[in-house]
């Protein structure tokens, strides 16, 4: 049985430096007026939930998908992380980060999630994400290079609400993510995780 | 009929609403002080879906200096922010503004996709009232409302209870109102929704995928307050029910 996530998937805008560098000349303009304090987060849904090898449809109304090749923190009993997993969070590309991106976001199938919860204690910041469109390589993310630690960001989101067993983190993604389209295969792999792949297709109706 | 889902001398179980007391599922009748009183869900196979709408009454979006939308403002929830009747709801040490929010709560009846509107009633099991508070404390233009704002743990009670679809035939038209303390702050209609719930049931259905037991919680509004450790805050629907909380001090 492949892995799928039984809790509330959350996501972390801006947590890499690269992403939040590109984004700082805007932060003190409107609408935003100044740089976020608190983590941004926003919720992956149930619906979006794609299992690795599964083909995902795009709707008719979205040419291109951004492909967020990230890592999901799952939680385990008394706040203790379980493990982590792959994860591709696919999103509408958009320019606003204004409002909650719940249409850009909680589309049908639009979360990849790797097939095997990975427990052996490995350190998310340690990890080096690959993204391949059809075999080629189209980003890297490096977890070194956040703006808050695993072990910070479960500290300040844990500040105001508990994630509960079952629950995913998924630590954000990095600048420059490559988009696709219908007919692409997605692979994102790192040492030690099975490849998650998924391929792209146009919707049938 | 009116659900509830109640914990009774340690053990969960559903009920229902008969002659002023809870009809167990086992059969037995308690008081309604006899029991915790959890949010009138059914469990889920997956992750809950709550999708909560800000603004979409024309009057509070005025209140907040917005002009009403024009697409809904939508935002999501985890099941984690969710508490029940007669629960506490935490107010953190230091801050200014902490407000209820009186919204009428569609439960999902049935997976809904492309749904249009003129069917949507089909698809709606039935209404709870939720309170989704808000800290504007942490109000950050980033994803706003933000979690830290509308995610906090306890911060969105609900209940007493699920009233079924067939026992509401207008959810247009009911009349809402908050007490703090006993004394009326918050009253308006749901017929001023900007968004209506068939339309807003058709909104989303067209692009996700709605499942039995997702929430919608539709907007809140004129008429809301700051309230303090130890109010009694009371949102109530016409034909859905009173739902209570009071707030707790935290530390900060």
């Amino acid at each position: 049985m492949s892995f799928r996530p039984t809790g509330t998937v959350y996501g972390v805008l801006l947590n890499f430096r690269a992403e939040w560098d590109a984004l700082a000349p805007q932060m003190n303009e409107v609408p935003y007026k100044a740089p976020p304090q608190a983590p941004v987060l926003y919720v992956k849904t149930a619906n979006t939930f794609s299992a690795h090898g599964s083909a995902i449809a795009l709707p008719a109304d979205v040419p291109e998908v951004e492909v967020g090749a990230t890592v999901g923190l799952v939680m385990g009993d008394a706040g203790r992380v379980a493990g982590c997993v792959l994860m591709n969070d696919l999103s509408v590309p958009h320019a606003s980060f204004y409002r909650p991106p719940v249409k850009a976001k909680c589309r049908d199938g639009f979360l990849g999630v790797g097939a095997r919860l990975r427990s052996d204690g490995v350190d998310p910041a340690s990890l080096m994400l690959e993204v391949r469109i059809d075999g080629e390589l189209r980003q890297r993310a490096d977890f070194s290079q956040l703006m808050r630690s695993p072990a910070q960001l479960l500290a300040e989101v844990g500040g105001f609400m508990t994630l509960a067993p079952g629950d995913a983190l998924m630590l954000g993604c990095n600048a420059g993510r490559p988009l696709a389209r219908a007919g692409q295969r997605i692979d994102i792999s790192a040492p030690g995780f099975e490849d998650l792949s998924n391929t792209l297709e146009g919707r049938a109706s | 009929m009116k659900h509830a889902r109640v914990m009774h001398q340690g053990v969960i179980c559903d009920a229902t609403e008969r002659d002023g007391q809870l009809l167990l599922a086992d059969g037995r009748r308690v008081a309604f002080d006899a029991v915790t009183w959890l949010p009138p869900l059914a469990p889920v196979p997956q992750a809950r879906t709550i999708l909560a709408l800000g603004l979409n009454y024309a009057d509070h979006a005025k209140e907040l200096a917005f002009k009403p939308p024009a697409e809904p403002l939508a935002f999501l929830k985890g099941e984690g922010t969710l508490t029940g009747h007669r629960q506490f709801t935490r107010r953190p040490a230091g801050v200014q503004f902490m407000h209820y929010e009186c919204e009428l709560a569609v439960v999902i009846g049935k997976a809904a996709k492309g749904v249009r509107q003129a069917d949507a009633y089909d698809f709606i099991g039935g209404y709870t009232v939720a309170n989704d508070y808000a800290i504007r404390d942490y109000l950050e233009n980033w994803y706003r409302p933000n979690l830290r704002v509308k995610n906090r743990d306890t911060c969105t009670p609900l209940g007493p209870w699920r009233v079924d679809a067939a026992d509401v035939p207008d959810p247009m038209q009911l009349a809402l109102q908050t007490t703090v303390n006993g004394q009326r702050t918050q009253q308006g209609n749901t017929r001023d929704m900007v968004f209506s719930v068939p339309f807003l049931i058709e909104y989303f259905s067209s692009f996700m995928t709605l499942s039995p037991g997702d929430l919608i919680l539709t907007g809140t509004p004129d008429g809301v307050v700051d309230c303090q450790p130890g109010d009694v805050v009371v949102t109530e629907i016409e034909r859905i029910g009173a739902l209570v909380n009071t707030l707790q001090g935290e530390p900060s």
